[in-house]
């Protein structure tokens, strides 16, 4: 169940049809082990799912994507170039070839959803006015919000704000979007909408998509391919149709949503016996 | 037991150790980020209007609490101050008083207090905020530093806004105790505007009294922004911190208004 067609061993600066390597990554807060060894490619013009339980490193591989975080081992390669061994300003100027939803969409709450849209644009480019108004309200369009160009995102339901987010994400029509939870806390119309976008922005805009979730009967429908993250590893990984024909035990588990399995039901403990007799 | 007490000694000396470095740690860490906000400083004048708004919301927003505080304060030191004062025959100096106390103490002092209360309280949960909502993370994920953009900013609007409000809560006082002295007890004005104008000095007592304004707001402002960039991202972080700037404002004002007083005016009684 391994993408074939994109062997780890080859860089990726000699392989312009990959937008992100992490070889053999590890990371750690202090003396905890977050990332243990990952090792992923994620091809260009792809929709790639990292999945895995809450607390499991998933968010931890976007910011060292992003270079908000530093890998303590290993190399994360973005479009070829070392995320880690960046400066400052390197750093930044490759940032602007990214876009990024954060879980709850992170729109500044002091704009309106115009401002927010325009914030990038406004920052990065010299474009006249009526340029940035037309490119707002195109992206806005194609998320079905051109109408609530001038609320504040107080004004906005969850899943509005999150496709506001998605607007803003693309506004510099960036290379890699970079998707956190996307799918959290959404009602089922706002989640198919939200999926559908994530699928709709990479075909058209030719863009590269990320999506850390833990949202499987979503990520399924609009993904190319998988990986499943657990305790800092990669446990699980492949193609929707490899996955819903897996066998592999946390691959089911997690699909087929079981509270118990090699993700364990409780938190590690004593033995229940010995501690409820040792009370007594 | 000996080595039960050498344990506990040094257990001691470890938590000791350990709350001592996590204090310099974070001295340092406050003081690098004080030279990143200064460096960021031509961000905030090139983009003016960021700064014209959050002199607004420091400054314009605190003008109500500023003033009105302004004119009780004065009105009460005039009443006080006239009580004393004619003990000794002394009430046309009533003007004096009030001028003085204002413009060299009280101004600063209690402007500072009121500043810190409302306007830098409010800077540290408006960052303190975007940060828990994730938004400072956005801005950093768009190649927009938020030193910049957030930051620089809104120290620069306290820092400008504060000599003001001061300024204008020394004014507001002069005019209460105008009105309780001169209006209210019957002081000849004359007296009252005269003897203020002769004993109050330029140099020594209002430029004196705009460098302390100037100190607690660069103090205040710089303490509200660090609070509010390096608090926890939670409800309870964000809270615990914009106690913290009110606490550790006002403390600094008059710890620092003592330091500046002794260099300012140790001359006073020679």
């Amino acid at each position: 169940m391994s993408d074939a067609s994109v062997p780890a061993s080859v860089s990726a600066a000699a392989r312009p049809e990959i937008a992100v390597e992490l070889a053999d990554v590890t990371f750690a807060y202090d003396r905890r082990t977050v990332l243990d060894g990952i090792s992923m490619t994620i091809p260009r013009g792809r929709v790639v799912a990292i999945m895995g339980g809450s607390g499991c490193g998933k968010t931890t591989i976007l910011r060292l994507i992003g270079g908000q975080l530093k890998a303590r081992s290993g190399r994360v390669l973005v479009a070829g170039q070392s995320v880690g061994d960046l400066d400052r300003d390197a750093l930044y100027a490759m940032r602007r070839k990214f876009g990024m939803l954060f879980q709850f969409g992170a729109l500044f709450t002091d704009m309106s959803v115009y401002e927010n849209i325009a914030f990038a644009l406004r920052e990065h480019t010299d474009l006249p006015e009526e340029l940035i108004r037309d490119l707002v309200l195109m992206k806005l369009h194609a998320v079905g919000l051109r109408g609530a160009a001038y609320l504040m995102p107080s004004e906005l339901s969850g899943g509005m704000a999150r496709r506001v987010a998605l607007a803003r994400a693309v506004a510099l029509d960036p290379m890699l979007v970079m998707y956190d939870e996307p799918f959290a806390g959404l009602d089922p119309i706002s989640l198919g909408v939200v999926g559908q976008m994530i699928r709709r922005l990479n075909d058209a805009l030719g863009i590269t998509s990320v999506v850390v979730t833990h949202d499987v009967y979503e990520s399924l429908k609009i993904v190319d391919y998988m990986y499943f993250v657990s305790e800092g590893r990669i446990v699980a990984q492949g193609t929707p149709e490899e996955v819903r024909a897996s066998d592999d035990a946390f691959v089911r588990q997690f699909v087929d949503g079981e509270p118990d399995g090699p993700v364990p039901f409780h938190y590690p403990a004593s033995p229940y016996r010995a501690e409820l007799l040792a009370r007594a | 037991m000996l080595s039960a007490v050498a344990t506990g000694i040094a257990d001691a000396l470890g938590r000791l150790g350990s709350v001592s470095i996590a204090a310099i740690a974070r001295l340092g860490y406050a003081s690098r980020f004080c030279v990143a906000v200064v460096r960021e400083t031509p961000a905030a004048f090139t983009r003016l209007h960021l700064t014209v708004r959050e002199i607004y919301f420091s400054g314009v927003l605190s003008l109500v609490i500023i003033l009105v505080s302004g004119l009780f304060v004065g009105m009460v030191l005039a009443l006080q101050g006239f009580d004393v004062l004619q003990r000794y025959g002394a009430e046309q100096s009533l003007g004096v008083l009030v001028a003085l106390s204002l413009v060299r103490e009280l101004g600063p002092v209690v402007a500072g207090l009121l500043f810190a209360s409302r306007a830098g309280s409010a800077i540290t949960a408006e960052i303190g905020l975007m940060k828990a909502t994730e938004q400072l993370s956005a801005m950093e994920m768009m190649a927009v530093d938020p030193l910049a953009r957030v930051v620089a900013p809104r120290f620069w609007g306290g820092v400008i806004s504060m000599p003001l409000l001061a300024a204008l809560f020394s004014t507001m006082g002069v005019f209460g105790a105008y009105l309780v002295g001169v209006r209210l007890i019957d002081i000849d004005p004359g007296a009252f505007w005269g003897n203020m104008k002769s004993a109050v000095d330029f140099r020594f007592d209002i430029v004196n009294g705009i460098i302390k304004s100037v100190v607690f707001g660069v103090a205040v402002s710089m303490i509200a922004v660090f609070e509010g960039f390096d608090a926890k991202p939670t409800a309870e972080g964000v809270s615990s911190a914009t106690t913290r700037t009110v606490v550790e404002s006002s403390l600094a004002i008059l710890a620092l208004d003592f330091v500046l007083t002794v260099f300012m005016f140790r001359g006073l009684g020679a």
